[in-house]
């Protein structure tokens, strides 16, 4: 064994060297740590404040006006649920047309626009969105405001994270399976509907489901669209509750008892979302490994 | 044959209508914002953006503060979160042991699916108290006597101002900001860690020298994305950014206004053509920026990182 002596001024080098890449594996740890840690604290603050005011009345009672105790955040539930499936039912077919459009009609001369603009209406502030519902329904066609709007408002947000979502999975499968469906003399749209789509089915599913559940956190487009409304409600021509909306309202109120239900409402809220999620990245992982 | 032909072209007019919704929509959005916001186009002409006097009683509408609020609580958001998000995403992709790089990076990006209320509901009740209490009185104690960016932390302290407004704006896009930078970074070549490796250099090294170059347009993309997202987002900054003053102060602890929370508060009592024409002007602003700074976001990422998945979140 020999050892090398390096010249001094080299150790030098070495041992500075081995500092900094001490110092910035420690600084790169401690932005990991601090950006999880905000997850956990944000959820934390959610948990503890809002279980308080998790009880059956919370779920099932109408919302009262201020001074008059108890009451719950039942309208605002259902006008969530309301205003999410009417955007699903608009978004979810809009979505994954244009991706089969984009897709499998590729040679299109509007296929690069339908994208592009898709790209385009996902990047808008959702309060943008609001004011163009806002003059186009409220305003205009429906000359008030209601949960149609509300709805639609959610849609114009929720189509094109579909669309780009199952674009993405439409281009996974794989072109062989067209074309052997095609050689054995299926016409185009059968391809499309009875091989391209089940093979994409799971990533469809997952699409809508997380444009879904961004939509039902949306408030900003709701203000100008769906107003709220503190009675159960499901006619689409009235105004109507959302659980954001609802929230927001409490929070900005100077009532410590409605502070307690706006941090209830962003529990239900998030644990919806959270789960809708975390289920989603199980069951989608497990079937591609 | 024929009956086939025919389904098909039934089946993609179908969906060529449907899909054709899509850029309408767009065209729709443009239109009547640009339509509704003529009156004060042309009757306010630049010192819309320009002034800061915003008087519904007199008819004087100037957004110049509006326009500050944002650009104010944007640039904070983004000196936040970008070293972060940035550091973070290098840790995920060449420091962390493998077992748990994916699993972590899921969790940060959970903070994505907290909706943009949840987060105000936070920030006014835990961050503004945080603030108030302990944060801005020991910047304004020890960075307040400083010449120059003193001026930042001086004055009264109310606790809702643009800098909670700006904390609470980067830590939302902090996750939109690690998912595309860790894309982009996965997106570098092994070789090109392998090559400085090699050589004999510290992990460090092979970032700062081989991997960050090569990603660095796809990061400046990351970051021109979050950028885009700070400017519109509504909810969280509204309940926390004062909306009270419509001066333009130096200091971070001034009350604020953004362009999206004065649309929030004002859309619907905006009565007058000149006054609605001029919240909508706000809203016209907004999808500008919005459509460019996000076309040139992309075009940047598209150049390191092809199609990132993040991009949907």
């Amino acid at each position: 064994m020999t050892t090398v002596t390096l010249p001094l001024a080299r150790s030098r080098v070495i041992a500075r060297r081995r500092i900094t890449e001490r110092v910035m594996a420690g600084l790169l740890l401690a932005a990991t740590v601090g950006a999880a840690a905000l997850l956990l604290i944000i959820l934390g603050f959610v948990l503890v404040r809002g279980l308080p005011a998790i009880t059956p009345a919370f779920f099932t009672e109408r919302t009262l006006p201020q001074g008059e105790p108890g009451g719950g955040l039942g309208p605002a539930l259902l006008g969530t649920l309301v205003l999410s499936a009417i955007a699903a039912a608009l978004a979810i077919p809009i979505g994954i047309a244009s991706a089969i459009f984009v897709v499998e009609y590729r040679s299109g001369r509007f296929a690069p626009v339908v994208r592009f603009a898709a790209e385009l209406i996902a990047g808008l502030p959702s309060i943008v969105v609001g004011v163009f519902v806002w003059a186009f329904l409220v305003r205009g066609f429906i000359g008030h405001y209601a949960a149609l709007a509300g709805g639609i408002a959610l849609a114009v947000i929720m189509t094109p994270i579909i669309a780009r979502t199952v674009e993405e999975v439409l281009r996974l499968v794989p072109g062989s399976l067209r074309e052997a469906a095609l050689a054995l003399g299926a016409p185009r749209w059968r391809v499309i509907v009875r091989v391209v789509l089940p093979t994409a089915q799971a990533g469809i599913v997952t699409a809508a489901i997380l444009a879904i559940a961004r939509a039902a956190g949306e408030t900003a487009p709701l203000l100008l669209t769906a107003l709220g409304n503190l009675f159960f409600s499901t006619d689409l021509l009235r105004p109507i509750a959302a659980l954001p909306l609802q929230i927001y309202q409490y929070a900005a109120s100077p009532y410590d008892d409605w502070h307690t239900k706006a941090w209830g409402g962003s529990l239900v809220l998030v644990v919806v979302i959270g789960l809708l999620s975390v289920a989603l990245r199980v069951a989608t992982r497990s079937r591609v490994r | 044959m024929q009956a086939t032909s025919r389904a098909d072209r039934a089946f993609s007019g179908g969906v060529t209508a449907l899909a054709l919704v899509v850029p309408l929509t767009l065209a729709g959005i443009t239109l009547l914002i640009v339509l509704d916001s003529w009156p004060a186009i042309t009757r306010l002409g630049l010192s819309f953006v320009t002034t800061t006097r915003w008087d519904p009683v007199h008819e004087v509408f100037g957004a110049g503060a509006y326009l500050f609020g944002t650009l104010v609580t944007t640039a904070i958001a983004v000196l936040l979160a970008a070293p972060v998000a940035v550091g973070a995403a290098i840790y995920l992709t060449e420091y962390a042991p493998l077992r748990v790089r994916t699993p972590l990076a899921f969790v940060i990006e959970l903070l994505a699916y907290i909706p943009s209320i949840v987060y105000g509901l936070w920030g006014l009740f835990v961050l503004v108290p945080f603030f108030r209490e302990f944060v801005e009185p020991t910047l304004a104690t020890w960075i307040g006597p400083l010449p120059l960016v003193g001026a930042l932390f001086s004055g009264q302290i109310v606790g809702v101002d643009l800098l909670v407004g700006g904390v609470i704006l980067a830590i939302m896009i902090l996750p939109l900001l690690l998912a595309v930078s860790r894309e982009v970074l996965l997106a570098v070549p092994g070789n090109q860690r392998e090559a400085m490796l090699g050589l004999g250099a510290t992990r460090w090294e092979a970032v700062s020298r081989a991997v960050l170059p090569y990603a660095r347009v796809g990061i400046v993309g990351a970051i021109v994305l979050g950028v885009a997202r700070a400017f519109g987002e509504t909810m969280a900054v509204t309940l926390v950014v004062g909306n009270s003053s419509t001066t333009v102060s130096p200091s971070l602890f001034t009350p604020g206004y953004t362009m999206a929370s004065a649309i929030a508060n004002q859309f619907t009592e905006a009565t007058g053509e000149l006054y609605f024409s001029a919240i909508v002007e706000i809203s016209l602003v907004l999808l500008v920026v919005a459509v460019v700074v996000n076309g040139a976001a992309r075009l940047l990422i598209r150049r390191i990182a092809g199609n990132p998945q993040g991009l949907a979140l």
